[in-house]
């Protein structure tokens, strides 16, 4: 049951990408950053976090969710530190993710070559 | 065919342009989109028997996720799952380290300045731009809004 939460809106929030893909001029990369900052407004708003409640990493794994991490870091930032938790706690929260793409992908690229395209 | 006006021809050709599969492509997005989160809730849950707390879960489990979409996107896999689920492959963290490993790859051979390590960022920097700015504005105006009470 859990998984199925899961399964179901971690598919819809991928199949509203796939609608905005077939039906408008966006390319992926325009999807990523509509899908982020969405994830930041709707996190700050208040609208993501029962989501996450409800379908945990169906909510979380998408890009939307990594925006939702900034916004709550940002606020989380500004309750502790005021100000400076504004510019620090957005990147703090997702430090990790950032840092792991940043080390892993370097690497894959280095060791890796692109497969010629059939 | 050959007394034809600009017009007419416009329209003949937008018949003759395949239309995209709309409903395949919104189906493969949902089953591969839905698959990719599922596969991060099973590394959830392991994390969580581990005794990580929330917070830690949260960051541990998409660490894992960029390295499994890094990996598959160097061995040439994660292209292949990308051309079936679309938006079901680009949406998830993993799509997030694919569009970062895929052009750092692509252009090595520019060098490891501008190659391989400006290249890293040409989707990551515009998805980190807008997230990072629009997360320092909603921290600022929090603070403006929480102040004014």
């Amino acid at each position: 049951m859990e998984y199925l939460k899961v399964f179901i809106v971690g598919g819809l929030i991928c199949v509203i990408g796939q609608i905005l893909l077939d039906t408008t001029k966006l390319t992926p990369a325009h999807i990523l950053v509509i899908f982020l900052t969405s994830g930041v407004v709707l996190g700050a708003v208040g609208l993501y976090k029962p989501l996450i409640e409800f379908a945990e990493a169906g909510a979380i794994v998408p890009i939307s969710g990594f925006g939702y991490a900034l916004s709550k870091g940002a606020i989380d930032g500004v309750k502790a530190k005021g100000i400076i938790g504004a510019f620090v706690g957005g990147l703090e929260a997702t430090a990790g993710g950032i840092a792991a793409a940043i080390l892993f992908g370097y690497i894959a690229a280095i060791v890796f070559d692109p497969k010629t395209k059939s | 065919m050959d007394n034809m006006n600009n017009k007419e021809y416009q329209k003949y050709a937008e018949r003759k342009i395949p239309k995209p599969t709309y409903f395949k492509n919104i189906l493969y997005a949902f089953v591969v989109g839905g698959a990719i989160c599922v596969f991060g809730q099973i590394i959830r849950n392991m994390l969580f028997k581990f005794g990580l707390d929330e917070n830690s879960v949260t960051i541990a489990t998409s660490i894992i996720l960029v390295f499994v979409g890094s990996f598959l996107t160097g061995i040439g896999i994660y292209d292949k799952i990308g051309k079936i689920g679309g938006a079901g492959a680009a949406i998830p963290i993993t799509g997030f380290a694919n569009s970062i490993v895929s052009p750092a790859m692509e252009y090595k051979r520019e060098g490891f300045i501008f190659g391989v390590a400006a290249r890293m960022f040409s989707i990551a920097g515009p998805v980190l731009v807008y997230g990072v700015g629009s997360s320092v504005i909603v921290g600022i105006l929090y603070l403006i809004f929480t102040k004014g009470r």
